[in-house]
């Protein structure tokens, strides 16, 4: 665990670094791929806690991405044409403002994994990837054939949302913003895994049957893992819209699901930091062999296998055993 | 009208229903033996259309590309089975996802390199071109009898397979207990493979009759998958029977609900609105068939609890 500390401080440099090459070399470009890693990685770190620390196998969490993605690019195209939102019970508009953006985007995210975990979590196994699987499809295939916003097109913002005093539209503003989010989240995640509760739900995946015995509510513990872990991801679907300026039901297609979960495993299960490593294996791969091939989904694809075949542990867990050799 | 509306549209669903049982047959097989859930399944879908395309661009016969579809779905099947899926049987659930979802990029990726990007279309026989009359007034695609046919037959075929034959006996046993079976001197990594090949070939036939209707492109058998992943929680994971119900249920349900909600929305909607909340809600529908089935019954309709 020491010599993963000393890695993290290493990420967190490298968290630094990169956007300031940016500035330096005149690059914006590195600086809006950095940007894509933390965001990813905000969602990785949402879907870690329920696949990673407590063993929930969640094949869904493209619903919440989408939600929070979607919710904001509603909101922000509603006040862009300045229409209200819903005219009942109360007149809403939409807003473009992202302090006022986020917290409808968590509370949704929020409202939507209660409601698919409750209805999910009745089940375990392979019922359980299925069955958030199939909800996931559900929303996708809502947002194709609802034509409102964009339908199977997507819906366009122009505009990044805006934050007091700052130009959003600057890459490096919107680097900064996005990177304090991942702070955030980093920071929930490790104040819940240390505590009683972190410690029920990581009993959980270990053995379920020995937490009820000790007279714990493993149903209540595992639907609020999973709340808070698909309100992280929310959250980054929310900076996502923001990043692209555009949204549409891709987001919540299921290979969106399979890439958080990829993001995960690249990185290493249960790490803080894994998603974040994770993601920023994805995307440097997706630059360099995208470059070479349009096939580099064909050689992503052999990499997964052979990373779960022989690499269990993820690129965190094998500097970690090396590390441990060496010394 | 209405009512020829509605009895051509029960046959589309049934036919979309026979399609799924294809699909969901295998999966229910191959996780009931093997205990493996396999995301890959749809690219043996998409394997069997494009071999069957591939066939029938050569000797311009369509049965011949139906057997190719056959032959090719499951020598790819055998060939994944013994290179990777067979040392994912030990792993966990989340290993098994993650490596066929990798797999489903890999053989995507590898078919759209060998025949590129755009869509190939196969052609139905003369013999089955055209309509026949079924009752008074209403008349039928032949294809789609064809389908609603063969998907009938291989359900009997599978029902025989399963209950009549030594293959099927192991395949039960594999399916109670794999530690016994293979005590007993079965050759358990050879049930497996051959199990994993009936599977894939299965969903391959589907792709070729699903691809003379539609087109055979890559990427094609993953709505279809998911739809079967539907299929086979409402059926009870492992249950034969439960995937033949559930894909017919899903099925009519699917077909029915896109059609007739909109309809039914009219009734008390602006005719616009219904349209759009109509194939929203419509498109839906399935998933919803599921949750209500989960909050009555967690395992299924014929699942072990």
């Amino acid at each position: 665990m020491i010599i993963e500390k000393f890695f993290n401080k290493w990420i967190m440099f490298f968290l630094i670094l990169i956007p300031t090459c940016g500035v330096i070399f005149d690059e914006p470009y590195f600086i809006t791929l950095a940007t894509k890693v933390v965001i990813l990685g905000i969602a990785g770190i949402g879907l870690n806690l329920a696949l990673g620390y407590c063993g929930l196998i969640s094949l869904g969490h493209a619903a919440f991405f989408g939600i929070g993605g979607y919710i904001t690019g509603i909101l922000s195209f509603h006040a862009l044409n300045d229409e209200v939102l819903f005219s009942w019970p109360l007149a809403v508009s939409g807003s473009s403002e992202m302090l006022i953006i986020w917290p409808i985007a968590i509370l949704v995210s929020a409202l939507f994994s209660f409601i698919i975990g409750l209805l999910s979590l009745r089940t375990s196994g392979v019922y359980f990837i299925m069955i958030t699987l199939a909800f996931a499809q559900m929303l996708y295939f809502f947002s194709i054939s609802w034509p409102n916003y964009g339908g199977e097109d997507g819906l366009s913002i122009y505009m990044r949302n805006s934050f007091p005093m700052v130009n959003t539209m600057d890459p490096l503003s919107f680097y900064v913003i996005s990177l304090f989010w991942l702070l955030f989240s980093i920071f929930i995640s490790l104040r819940l895994i240390n505590s009683p509760f972190g410690m029920s739900f990581q009993a959980i995946k270990q053995n379920e049957e020995r937490v009820k015995s000790v007279g714990i509510e493993t149903f209540k513990v595992k639907l609020l893992v999973f709340v808070i872990s698909g309100t992280i991801t929310g959250l980054a679907g929310s900076l996502y819209t923001d990043l692209n300026r555009f949204v549409s039901p891709t987001v919540l297609d299921w290979h969106t699901s399979g890439e958080i979960m990829v993001f995960v495993i690249l990185g290493g299960m249960a790490r803080l930091y894994g998603p974040l490593v994770g993601a920023a294996f994805f995307i440097a791969l997706e630059q360099t062999l995208g470059s070479y091939t349009e096939n580099w989904q064909f050689w992503l694809g052999l990499i997964l296998i052979l990373v779960i075949l022989y690499a269990r542990s993820g690129i965190l867990g094998l500097f970690d055993k090396k590390l441990r050799h060496e010394k | 009208m209405t009512l020829i509306l509605f009895f051509e549209q029960l046959l589309n669903g049934i036919q979309f229903g026979t399609m799924l049982f294809l699909m969901s047959a295998g999966l229910t097989l191959i996780f009931g033996v093997m205990g493996l859930i396999n995301l890959a399944h749809g690219s043996f879908y998409m394997i069997g259309a494009f071999s069957a395309a591939l066939i029938a661009a050569l000797t311009e016969s369509f049965w011949l590309a139906l057997l190719a579809s056959l032959a090719g779905a499951a020598i790819a099947g055998v060939l994944i089975e013994i290179i990777i899926i067979r040392r994912l049987y030990r792993r966990d659930h989340l290993d098994q996802v993650l490596a066929t979802f990798a797999l489903i990029l890999l053989l995507s990726e590898g078919v759209r390199w060998c025949f590129g990007a755009f869509p190939l279309y196969l052609n139905i026989p003369n013999v089955l071109n055209g309509t026949v009359p079924i009752f008074d007034n209403i008349i039928y695609s032949k294809y789609r009898l064809f389908i609603i046919f063969m998907g009938f037959l291989i359900a009997l075929g599978l029902y025989i397979l399963i209950t009549k034959t030594r293959l099927g006996i192991r395949i039960r046993a594999g399916q109670n207990d794999r530690q016994m079976i293979s005590a007993l001197g079965v050759d358990i990594s050879k049930l497996y493979t051959i199990v994993f090949a009936i599977g894939a070939s299965l969903a391959g036939l589907a792709g070729a009759m699903i691809g003379a209707i539609q087109s055979v492109e890559v990427g094609m058998g993953e709505p279809i998958l998911i739809l079967a992943f539907v299929v086979i929680v409402i059926g009870g994971i492992g249950s034969i029977k439960g995937a033949l119900v559930g894909s017919i249920l899903v099925g009519v349900t699917d077909t029915i609900g896109r059609i007739f909600l909109p309809e039914l929305l009219k009734v008390f909607m602006e005719p616009s609105n219904a349209t759009s909340v109509g194939s929203s809600i419509g498109s839906m529908l399935i998933y919803i068939l599921m949750a209500l089935i989960l909050i009555i019954k967690p395992s299924g309709l014929f699942g072990k609890s």
